[in-house]
């Protein structure tokens, strides 16, 4: 792999662009493997990279049924942030933040990560309690957090509704200064990039179809590119997790539901910062091209389509518009879902399997995104050792037995509330 | 925008209907301590790719529990039963 520079740059500048050479190789499967990754997304890229890199793993097959990236690490609304509260969460998103931060040099791959601030609105005494409660744990963590009045929050964002008949009032915010935005299909690219300069096979158009067992154990995958074998096998595959676990004999705590996503036509740069209001659960950013990008709720029932309902639309678009009556004027170009694994607390799971050789990595809910780097990272660290590093120590499926749930928000075992 | 049939009042937008999960799960019976049992019944789904048997409960209209199966795929609603018999023996 060549790397990126101002000087391959000018090099290919001068042979008219026509020289570049292939991101990632397209190699034919191998018979076997050390380590099999279901699942060519962010995560799935993000585990081999780190495994090839950190644990010298590199005899690695990622095996995607489509093409990369084209699932929900292009379905997402880019928001990274670290502003969680239940321990086990916080320090695992700041990892991941952390890494967030150094990864377009670390890739050689600009992913465009955009630091521009984020806003958490509160709207009542009781939210603004709880906001101040969710700064201190994340001070309390190093990780930088601030409190705004609702003065402050006008002055960074003055086209919010701030008049006496606003449906919800905004008393303040909480601001974390380090979150923002990134390129979501950058960071497939870059990990897809960084993981085939290591030796890894990146095979696409390879839909696992079942698991080869000897005994109890996984010994590989049958695939529509015939079966391949492999030490142990890693499935990334979030929204499909329940059915390729399925597959395997293993039943998980995760129903399978749908994300809507909306994009407005471009305007001139207007919102330059990250907006999420719990109370009506909207958050909005603007992108690079000028669209603004926001989301909702979710639909609310089980679904594997990938498209939405329009009672949600309806919703969202209202939250919008009560939020910031200036988007009555635009109008939105394109929405689309996504489907994703929704655990009984919120919650990730990163573990071991209880199926010998099978890992597993899914259950992100509405969080993925932002936890590609620390959940490639801790899953690459769990296969190459046969353990959990720390950071996912507690994102197991046992602990549903065991009783130690970690709710961020609370909403008890429905996982279309959480 | 997902049409159930509801057995009482008739064919209603699902923005009537309150999702209620799958409804395949039997609550153990009370005063049960049997952990598994439990644990399978608040934690754990099938989660299928395909006919989904679930609970909606008609809240903006006879507010009757309905049983309804519907492709988790297509959206396709393929049979609205009441979740449970009056003991009249009606709906």
């Amino acid at each position: 792999m060549s790397r990126y520079s101002i000087f391959s740059l000018m090099k290919n500048a001068a042979t008219s662009h026509k020289r570049w050479e292939r991101a990632w190789r397209d190699p034919e499967p191998k018979a076997e493997y050390d380590v099999v990754i279901v699942g060519g997304g962010g995560h799935g890229l993000a585990t081999a990279y780190y495994l090839a890199k950190l644990h010298g793993v590199t005899n690695v097959a990622v095996l995607e049924k489509g093409y990369l990236g084209g699932g929900n690490t292009g379905r997402n609304t880019t928001i990274v942030r670290s502003n969680y509260m239940a321990p086990g969460n916080t320090l695992f998103y700041e990892k991941s933040m952390r890494l967030w931060e150094g990864l377009s040099q670390d890739l050689n791959f600009n992913v465009m990560m955009s630091q521009r601030g984020q806003l958490n609105l509160g709207h009542s005494d009781t939210q603004m309690t709880v906001l101040k409660k969710r700064g201190n744990t994340m001070r309390a963590n190093g990780i930088d957090a601030d409190i705004l009045t609702r003065e402050q929050v006008r002055r960074i964002a003055p086209y919010f509704d701030y008049s006496p008949n606003a449906r919800f009032p905004i008393q303040g915010a909480l601001w974390q200064d380090r979150a923002g935005i990134a390129r979501h299909d950058a960071v497939a690219w870059g990990y897809a990039r960084g993981a085939d300069s290591h030796g890894v096979d990146l095979i696409q158009n390879c839909e696992v179809t079942g698991f080869v067992k000897e005994g109890d154990r996984v010994i590989g995958v049958e695939t529509t590119r015939g079966r391949i074998r492999a030490n142990k096998v890693a499935t990334a595959v979030a929204g499909h997790t329940g059915h390729l676990a399925e597959k395997a004999g293993l039943t998980l705590p995760i129903e399978t539901h749908v994300l809507q996503a909306f994009v407005s036509e471009p305007i001139k740069p207007m919102v330059d910062i990250v907006v999420s209001c719990g109370a009506m659960h909207f958050y909005l950013s603007q992108s690079d091209k000028g669209t603004l990008v926001f989301g909702g709720d979710l639909d609310g029932y089980n679904t594997y389509a990938q498209r939405g309902n329009l009672p949600l639309i309806d919703h969202v678009m209202a939250a919008g518009v009560s939020l910031m009556p200036s988007l009555s004027r635009l109008r939105f170009h394109r929405h689309w879902g996504g489907v994703m694994d929704m655990t009984m607390d919120g919650s990730p799971i990163i573990c071991k399997s209880p199926i010998p050789g099978l890992f597993i990595n899914g259950g992100w809910c509405y969080g993925g995104f932002k936890a590609t780097p620390a959940s490639g990272w801790c899953f690459a660290h769990t296969i190459a050792q046969d353990r959990p590093h720390d950071l996912n120590a507690r994102f197991t499926i046992e602990r549903f037995s065991s009783g130690h749930l970690i709710e961020e928000k609370g909403a008890g075992p429905f996982p279309w509330a959480q | 925008m997902i049409r159930i049939d509801c057995p009482f009042c008739g064919p209603r937008d699902h923005g009537e209907f309150t999702y209620a999960g799958d409804a395949t799960k039997v609550r153990p019976a009370h005063g049960s301590t049997d952990m598994e049992a439990w644990l399978d019944y608040v934690y754990f789904r099938d989660n299928p790719k395909g006919v989904h048997k679930e609970l909606w409960h008609h809240a903006h209209g006879c507010r009757q529990w309905l049983v309804v199966e519907r492709d988790t795929t297509t959206h396709d609603v393929l049979s609205v039963a009441f979740a449970k018999l009056s003991k009249s023996g009606g709906g």
